[in-house]
């Protein structure tokens, strides 16, 4: 038996265990992007309501002053970036975190221009590493992020922004669009921009006045925005390592039908040898 | 009787939807007591249980953090967290006022005291929906 022959065996078998173990992460992802995606919809009651609230607030009172709704002269800049605490999800992080680099590079000059709010370990480590400002941070999210997980995060930068530790917010993740694609964007999210649609379906009365309303509504607006970006994050999340893996299967199949190929070339080769060997032997002896 | 259409929605979901004859809750004025044909109202909610009748049935919910949107047939209410009395979990709501009571007893600063303040209130208005 050629030597060659047992190697090649091993490079098959250690394949064919990656294999059943990407096809598992695959079908996995791809159940938790359904529910990602579930949960995706039915957040999107409570967003669209308080927009509408807010707007006919904004629509039924002209000269609201609120300082999320004003636009100051810009000297420093938050970004909240949105990544996963794990890996194998394609270009999934590195997509989101060049951006973000991208971003900084291009409008900043030194590290005091800008802060950052991480959620997801990769985001975090990478920023770490570079020693980039991080205000606050949030890892181990788990698959489907309840509200009050990343309430703290968000509404620490929501209040920031209105204390002045920073005249804008940019929220940067990775937008769902369908399973294979997810496009890494970015969004200002602070000041926030003239909410239109200013629909009045009722004129209401407000109480204690439409400026309190305002007052507790608009924050509550910001972090519902950050929250449906975290969820939009997770189900890219899915998407983007069901993809990857399906494409890692689909690689090791490939690989694993070319070892194959080899090995039974070898098999053949050695059996071919082998009766060569036996009946020169033969024939030397007659 | 007239009827109105009540809805409570989170963040995560639509928590209650059913037809009612009266709502009452507390909003940050006061006690408010609404009935069908009510006029168009905005208001926040304070962290208060949230009455709802309809036909002779009582329901109660926890809500916290939330404010009501009053229309002519149609009431929704907003809240960050929101509970059904069978969906809480006692255990935790008890765990959870005795933590915050452990840190108003030890004077911190007034950002965590008020944290505390608002965690005790959660856990108490958890308890008191659940124990209705």
């Amino acid at each position: 038996m050629a030597k060659g022959m047992r190697d090649i065996k091993r490079e098959i078998k250690s394949k064919q265990n990656m294999k059943q173990i990407t096809k598992a992460m695959e079908m996995v992802a791809a159940s938790k992007l359904r529910r990602a995606q579930e949960a995706a919809t039915q957040s999107r009651p409570y967003a669209d309501k308080l927009k509408e609230v807010v707007a006919s607030i904004a629509a039924g009172t002209k000269d609201v002053k609120h300082p999320m709704l004003e636009s100051r002269p810009i000297k420093k800049t938050g970004y909240l970036v949105i990544t996963s605490d794990r890996g194998l999800a394609g270009g999934y992080n590195a997509n989101v975190l060049r951006k973000v680099t991208q971003t900084i590079k291009e409008k900043h000059k030194s590290a005091d221009e800008y802060a950052l709010f991480v959620i997801g370990r990769k985001g975090r480590d990478y920023f770490k590493r570079r020693n980039m400002p991080i205000i606050e941070e949030v890892i181990g999210l788990s698959d489907s992020p309840q509200f009050a997980d990343i309430k703290s995060v968000a509404s620490a930068a929501v209040k920031m922004f209105s204390e002045g530790a920073y005249d804008e917010l940019y929220l940067v993740y990775n937008k769902f669009v369908n399973a294979i694609t997810q496009i890494p964007s970015e969004i200002r999210l602070l000041p926030l921009e003239e909410i239109s649609g200013g629909t009045s379906v009722a004129s209401y009365e407000y109480e204690p006045s439409p400026e309190g309303v305002l007052e507790v509504l608009l924050p509550k607006y910001a972090e519902t925005l950050i929250y449906s970006a975290v969820l939009d994050g997770k189900a890219s999340e899915f998407g983007a390592r069901m993809t990857a893996m399906g494409s890692a299967t689909k690689n090791a199949t490939k690989m694993i039908n070319q070892l194959t190929l080899t090995y039974n070339r070898a098999r053949q080769a050695a059996i071919t040898q082998e009766i060569t060997e036996i009946v020169a032997g033969a024939n030397a002896q007659s | 009787m007239s009827t109105f259409q009540v809805e409570i929605v989170t963040p995560e979901r639509k928590v209650y939807e059913e037809t009612a004859n009266m709502v009452s809750v507390t909003g940050v004025e006061g006690e408010l007591g609404i009935l069908p044909n009510h006029i168009p109202l905005v208001t926040p909610l304070r962290i208060a249980p949230v009455t709802i009748k309809r036909n002779g049935q009582v329901d109660v919910v926890a809500v916290n953090g939330g404010f009501i949107e009053v229309r002519k047939d149609k009431v929704v209410i907003l809240a960050e967290s929101a509970e059904l009395a069978r969906d809480i979990n006692v255990d935790r709501a008890e765990a959870a006022k005795q933590r915050a009571q452990q840190r108003l007893g030890a004077r911190q600063d007034e950002v965590d005291f008020r944290r505390a303040e608002l965690a005790l209130q959660r856990a108490m208005n958890r308890l008191n929906v659940s124990k209705r």
